[in-house]
């Protein structure tokens, strides 16, 4: 129809302003080819991949994750929107790597043993990613072994568990008692999450903190990775 | 209870996931037992648990003040032990099990098939029953169709643990198996645990 101009907007005549607004309406709508499309108008445009990265797609995620949290969006709307924002994300990774995005910190995420849930997993390394984090996922189904390796190999500063299920949320204190028998506990920030867990679960198994979305999971993160490195730098001036 | 109480207690009360109504009565009328009340809830908080603990308690302090005996049928159900927390606090007793698969497959089957394919998908008498509603229309299958491998990708094999023996809804399970892009098998296991902790409710008091 001729008067429903919403219908045809050509992304490439809106100015940066218009183009980031619609960038969050379409990651909130979960439009994947849209998105890639203003990543590369903008890229065109001479904006770095760092700032197309936090001020159009990680920004529209932090609305998406809110009206989640709020009961607006549902998991499918959340999906939708994740997806879209996968494929800027694709297009970016490459550059950010050459133009030597700010790193912040190293992280090792997984889904525990016996679950298959990765939804909100997948959902934290991408908002970790965006937010300068190095992100080693391990996927499903880990047991203790896996997540040893990959602490070995990667050196993280942060290891993030996710369980959805009653049944498997136990099997993250079997990790974090590994952790203290082989004395490392202390080398690594440990964040878990998912659906089931509170605050008192994550204090009880010896975890440093509980995040109940990605939002608070990447807050989180930086304030103790910040927290650590104070006290470490403090530890070297007394020494 | 003092005889002046003006609140007198009778019957019993079951406070059950709209899940399980229809099984209930299938196994109180299976073992020639009286029908206690029974009260359902949405089965469809399924992919919202946090407003189950809530909605039961309120439940048991309401309808639940009328009965003498009053037991609840549902799962954690992913509450996270929210759901045991609170029944503690109101003294109220809840069939065992983290899930309602657990309870119809019996617990060790359960937990055994469960570590050795842990890519399994459950379905039950009432899931296949209500499996486009709940589960296509409730992860927005019906209108991102293109979500089902990010759902699904990690799953392997549908089960289907069968109360009944029905060629109507074994013909269902398998067309959703195929919807998912799952292997499909199912398991005939009635009522399981259900049975047995419904038997156990209702046997007289102070035996
Ligand atoms: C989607 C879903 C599925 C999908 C999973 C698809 C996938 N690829 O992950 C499907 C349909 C396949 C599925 C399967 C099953 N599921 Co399911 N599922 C859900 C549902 C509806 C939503 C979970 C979700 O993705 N939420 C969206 C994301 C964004 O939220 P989130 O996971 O909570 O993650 C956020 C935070 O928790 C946090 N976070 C998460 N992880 C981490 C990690 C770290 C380190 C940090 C910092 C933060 C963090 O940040 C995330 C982003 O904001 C929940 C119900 C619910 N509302 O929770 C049930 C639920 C978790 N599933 C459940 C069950 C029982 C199952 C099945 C056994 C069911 C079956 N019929 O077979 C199987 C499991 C098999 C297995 N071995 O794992 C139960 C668990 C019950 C219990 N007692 O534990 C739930 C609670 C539903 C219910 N009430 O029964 N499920």
């Amino acid at each position: 129809m001729s008067d429903e101009p919403e219908d045809d907007i050509v992304l490439s005549e809106l100015d940066d302003d218009e183009l980031v607004q619609q960038m969050h309406d379409d990651l909130y709508d979960g439009l994947k080819d849209e998105i890639e499309e203003a990543v590369h108008i903008l890229l065109e445009r001479g904006w770095t991949p760092y700032r197309v990265l936090t001020e159009a797609l990680v920004e529209g995620m932090r609305i998406v994750g809110i009206d989640f949290r709020d009961g607006i969006l549902f998991v499918p709307e959340v999906l939708m929107a994740a997806n879209a924002m996968k494929a800027g994300m694709a297009i970016l990774r490459p550059l950010l790597a050459e133009t030597g995005a700010p790193q912040v910190g190293k992280m090792v995420i997984g889904t525990v043993k016996g679950d298959i849930h990765d939804i909100g997993k997948n959902l934290v390394s991408m908002m970790m990613e965006g937010a300068g984090f190095d992100v080693i996922d391990l996927g499903i189904n880990n047991p203790v072994e896996s997540y040893m390796d990959a602490l070995a190999e990667h050196q993280p500063d942060i290891l993030g568990m996710s369980a959805l299920l009653t049944t498997t949320m136990p099997y993250m204190k079997v990790v974090i008692d590994a952790l203290k028998e082989r004395g490392i506990r202390d080398n690594y920030i440990v964040l878990v999450g998912g659906a089931p867990l509170n605050e008192a679960f994550a204090e009880s198994i010896g975890a440093d903190a509980y995040c109940r979305d990605a939002a608070v999971a990447v807050e989180t993160a930086k304030e103790l990775i910040a927290e650590r490195r104070r006290s470490n730098s403090a530890a070297m001036n007394v020494a | 209870m003092s005889p002046e109480d003006p609140h007198r207690r009778t019957g019993t009360l079951f406070i059950a996931c709209g899940a399980l109504g229809r099984e209930l009565v299938a196994v109180l009328r299976a073992a020639g037992l009286p029908r206690p009340t029974i009260a359902c809830l949405p089965a469809h908080w399924h992919n919202t648990p946090e407003r189950i603990a809530p909605a039961v308690r309120e439940k048991i302090r309401g309808i639940g003040r009328d009965y003498e005996r009053v037991f609840v049928l549902y799962g954690d159900c992913g509450t996270g032990g929210e759901l045991d927390r609170m029944l503690e606090s109101e003294g109220v007793e809840r069939i065992p099990g983290p899930h309602c698969y657990q309870f119809f497959m019996g617990t060790d089957e359960f937990t055994e098939t469960a570590e050795r394919e842990p890519g399994c998908f459950y379905l039950t008498d009432y899931l296949v029953r209500h499996f486009d509603r709940l589960i296509v229309a409730g992860l927005g299958l019906d209108r991102h169709p293109e979500l089902r491998d990010m759902y699904f990708g990690n799953y392997t094999r549908l089960i289907y643990i069968a109360q009944t023996d029905d060629p109507v809804l074994r013909g269902k399970a398998r067309a959703a198996a195929d919807r998912l892009g799952l292997a499909y098998e199912v398991r005939h296991r009635g009522y399981g645990e259900l049975a047995v902790f419904v038997n156990r409710a209702m046997a007289p008091a102070g035996d």
